[in-house]
């Protein structure tokens, strides 16, 4: 049910833009998706259909551009990545002290119009 | 002719414009709140009952129990001693900022000290809609196991206390405490933590004296 609420949050962004540009009809979606942030796949597909039926994102494809998580280590400056999803101390230190550098991304980035 | 149109709007605008509102509200009355989030069963409602306990004869305190049905927990909030507002969320796995606005429209928020909101049981999609509290808490519990952290980040990362419920079970179940926290410092460093036992009552003490600290300094500022 969580995917249903947020693809209603996305059709309201989309819907708003799309109408302040005068679309016709939104053809695609670009969301930019943190791998941290709030899990999403593409079953958000199925409800956008479902939702957007009598809208102007009818048959709008969403497009998801995903960012991996990079983290940067406190103590020894180096950069890096989860492995295999999963959070882990620093590869080359062992430290768990890191901020994030990205990530955590989740926004409606751009839409086609015609 | 297709046109692309830049957009960068936050997915979560509109629910977060929302909190912003509730956050207003809630510090117009100086009142201190509180989001409890928690997968189902790590002891949410114990852990209000037992701070209710220890708390309603300083303040005034209300309870709003999100469930996707029943009222249970907002029954069991009532007889601890809370004004309680269920919220039924039909089906939805959070509260949102807009649900959580409908129920602070039951309460007349002046005459409390202090909001306890008990999140849908959920480690996931809580954390993504903000409801304009004060503070968000996370309670974990012993018998979920140690990896929670790794498997549900963006719950552990913003949160600003950490609850670990159930302290009474370490010996019989297998649970690496080192483990759990080296997860929960990467993720956010320095985070609060309360050990606590909601049977034995260990770490309760420590828990509602930190409430109590906040409820004091909302009522000062």
């Amino acid at each position: 049910m969580h995917e249903l609420a947020i693809t209603e949050q996305i059709a309201d962004i989309a819907i708003r833009h799309g109408e302040k540009n005068k679309a016709a009809k939104i053809t695609d979606l670009y969301l930019v998706i943190g791998e941290l942030s709030t899990v999403i796949d593409e079953s958000v597909q199925f409800y956008w259909d479902l939702i957007t039926e009598d809208t102007i994102c009818a048959g709008a494809k969403l497009h998801f551009h995903r960012i991996p998580a990079k983290f940067h280590c406190l103590d020894c400056g180096k950069e890096y990545q989860m492995v295999d999803g999963e959070l882990s101390p620093c590869p080359f230190c062992q430290s768990t002290s890191m901020e994030i550098l990205e990530g955590k991304e989740f926004h409606l980035d751009s839409i086609n119009i015609i | 002719m297709t046109k692309k149109i830049s957009i960068v709007e936050k997915i979560h605008s509109a629910n977060d414009q929302l909190a912003a509102e509730n956050k207003q509200q809630l510090n117009q009355a100086d009142l201190f709140s509180l989001n409890i989030m928690a997968s189902p069963g790590a002891g949410k409602t114990s852990i209000i009952e037992k701070s209710l306990e220890l708390l309603k004869s300083d303040y005034k305190i209300a309870a709003i129990d999100g469930d996707v049905a029943t009222s249970i927990d907002a029954n069991r909030a009532a007889e601890a001693g809370a004004t309680a507002v269920q919220i039924n969320t039909g089906g939805q796995c959070h509260i949102d900022a807009h649900m959580l606005r409908n129920a602070l429209m039951e309460l007349d928020l002046d005459k409390f000290d202090l909001l306890l909101v008990e999140n849908v049981g959920n480690l996931i999609c809580p954390a993504s809609f903000k409801l304009g509290t004060d503070k968000n808490v996370l309670i974990a519990s012993i018998p979920e196991g140690d990896d929670k952290p790794y498997k549900y980040p963006a719950m552990y990362q913003d949160v600003d206390a950490l609850i670990i419920n159930k302290i009474d079970l370490l010996p019989y179940v297998k649970f690496d405490m080192e483990y759990f926290q080296k997860g929960v410092q990467m993720l956010n460093p320095d985070l609060i933590t309360f050990p606590v036992s909601c049977t034995t009552g260990k770490g309760i003490e420590a828990w509602v004296n930190w409430v109590s600290e906040h409820v004091k300094d909302k009522k000062v500022s």
